[in-house]
């Protein structure tokens, strides 16, 4: 492989991954700080792409951002309605709002699973537009993804340690003290999916202008993609500071990306993207259990082989 | 000032499960009561404490906290009046999080995107120091990693630390070991003291039920039945406390853990 080549497969997976890195900063903080495993994530982050879309085509590029962060936050505080006022347990409500956003979506673009953005200006254009002429005209998508995930981190750190962020990181790790501490966990629950919603509708947002078109199906597995990298990046900076684990999650998403593109290069085929986050998870998550369990298997291993010695 | 007014609960009404938790209990705690509570497994002594954080809905009766009904209030406001702590010692604070970031969110000071200041930093300092467990040095610590006494010795400050008009202690040393239960009541009793606060405490030690305090109840299948103070609590003795046990309920104290505190004292 040329250097070249590796050059742009690198431009691509920091680019792909920056658009999730949005996707896994959402679940950074639905699961990791309030332990919900917001399943309308995909639906979501479709939703973002729709509504940013529509704005787009509408000609409006720069609304099309705050109008995507606006519907996922609505679809964040139906999430929220149902689980808790509403005794909808955590993971059913993310299904059936997910499922429900799939018509939504539809009702949106007007019953068409396609839209096509070739010809409109977005925010990329725009961008393009504006740096041209500048050393970083080339790499505008990066620079209007890397001001994007900055400041989205950037938000997160200062948001989490103030008292609404420190109760809603205290609603994931002990809901009683919360209520102890005369907080309501179903109001901390509810402004933590909102806020982690509208992260998710810009990351589908950016997603759509980026490749210049939408797709009904363009969220489909992206909770699992989401998860995998948010593993992943706390397998590097999981035990640290929130600013630096934030930088951690936009670390695994560029990671599975790269991982996934030197996957492609050896002729594994596309599709195989979804099995391939499935199995991150999958790992990820059972290790520490499978760990734990290992002395127990090791002592019944050497128990059989001395009863089969005698 | 804290006042119960007939109140009564079953749990799993009309099942074979059904079970009378709290029999039209009335109840009048005085400011700067401090009452101990003691009875066998499942007179009602936690479902009492239940029904006054606001847990569940009584079926019949009422809860007063200050002359004002509190029985719809839900729980998470009462709890800014109520302090509660719990017998075991991780319930109380949330482990991920730093002992100052708890300490902080238990203060409640501030509006909802204030952070915490050095001048809270200081104040919290110097609450922790008063626990006498070194926690002052350990402020940036996540709480998972502090030991049993030492979370509950925290969740003891958290949930004093906006002086609660009433302070629910559910044999709160009961899972520690004899050494730091000792610390831990002593802490409680110099706050309880210094705080001037009112304050019930479920034990199982009839040792301390009879020690701490000015008043002891005793429950039994969801009443009280011996409400004692005074005088004819100042000489009662831990034999006095079965004997009105097997008078009031007709049948003897079974509660291993009572018996056994009998026999260690005797």
């Amino acid at each position: 492989m040329s250097f070249d080549k590796i050059l742009t497969l690198g431009q691509t997976a920091l680019e792909l991954g920056l658009v999730n890195a949005l996707t896994v900063l959402a679940l950074f903080l639905s699961y990791s700080m309030l332990n919900v495993c917001d399943l309308s994530t995909d639906g979501c982050f479709t939703l973002g792409a729709a509504v940013g879309t529509l704005v787009a085509l509408s000609g409006h590029p720069w609304l099309s951002l705050p109008a995507a962060m606006c519907a996922g936050m609505i679809s964040g505080l139906v999430t929220a309605v149902l689980q808790t006022r509403m005794g909808v347990q955590s993971l059913l409500a993310g299904i059936v709002v997910n499922t429900g956003l799939y018509s939504v979506n539809m009702a949106l673009t007007g019953s068409k699973a396609q839209l096509n953005m070739n010809k409109t200006p977005t925010v990329f254009t725009l961008a393009k537009d504006a740096l041209s002429g500048t050393a970083l005209s080339g790499q505008f998508k990066l620079v209007v993804l890397l001001i994007a995930v900055a400041l989205v981190i950037l938000f997160l750190s200062f948001f989490l340690r103030t008292r609404l962020g420190l109760a809603i990181r205290a609603t994931g790790s002990n809901a009683d003290m919360v209520r102890s501490s005369s907080i309501n966990p179903a109001f901390t629950t509810t402004v933590g999916l909102c806020i982690a919603n509208a992260f998710t509708g810009l990351s589908g947002c950016l997603m759509a202008q980026q490749q210049k078109s939408f797709d009904i199906n363009m969220g489909s597995g992206m909770v699992t993609v989401a998860l995998a990298s948010l593993l992943i990046g706390g397998v590097f900076l999981g035990r640290r500071s929130i600013p630096l684990r934030a930088i951690g999650t936009v670390l695994g998403a560029f990671i599975f990306r790269v991982v996934y593109a030197l996957a492609l290069r050896l002729n594994m085929p596309a599709f195989m993207l979804k099995a391939v986050s499935s199995i991150i998870v999958v790992l990820a998550i059972s290790t520490p259990y499978l760990k734990s369990q290992l002395p127990l298997l090791r002592r019944r291993w050497s128990a059989s082989r001395e009863r089969g010695a005698v | 000032m804290l006042r119960l007014d007939d109140v009564s609960k079953t749990f799993n009404p009309g099942t074979p499960d059904a079970k009378l938790a709290l029999d039209h209990l009335t109840l009048h705690v005085h400011p700067g009561d401090f009452v101990s509570i003691i009875g066998a497994n499942g007179a009602g002594k936690s479902t009492l404490f239940n029904a006054i954080c606001g847990s569940f809905l009584p079926d019949t009766g009422a809860v007063y906290l200050n002359g004002k009904n509190i029985t719809m209030m839900p729980e998470h406001k009462r709890a800014k009046r109520i302090g509660r702590l719990f017998q075991d010692p991780m319930r109380g604070s949330a482990p991920d999080m730093s002992i100052e970031e708890n300490l902080y969110l238990a203060a409640g000071l501030g509006g909802w995107l204030s952070r915490i200041t050095s001048a809270d930093k200081r104040a919290f300092r110097d609450r922790l120091a008063l626990l006498g467990m070194g926690l002052e040095d350990r402020m940036k610590a996540p709480v998972g990693l502090l030991s049993g006494g030492q979370r509950q010795a925290l969740t003891l400050l958290m949930a004093t630390y906006q002086t609660p008009q009433v302070l629910l202690l559910d044999e709160h040393t009961a899972a520690l070991d004899p050494g730091t239960a000792e610390k831990v009541l002593n802490l409680t009793r110099s706050i309880v003291e210094d705080n001037h606060l009112t304050c019930l405490m479920i034990t199982h030690n009839m040792q301390s039920a009879l020690e701490l305090g000015n008043r002891t109840l005793m429950m039994d299948r969801g009443r009280v039945i011996y409400d004692v103070s005074g005088e004819e609590r100042s000489s009662l003795t831990i034999r006095d406390l079965t004997d009105k046990f097997r008078q009031a309920s007709g049948r003897a104290l079974d509660n291993d853990r009572m018996l056994l505190g009998v026999d260690e004292k005797q």
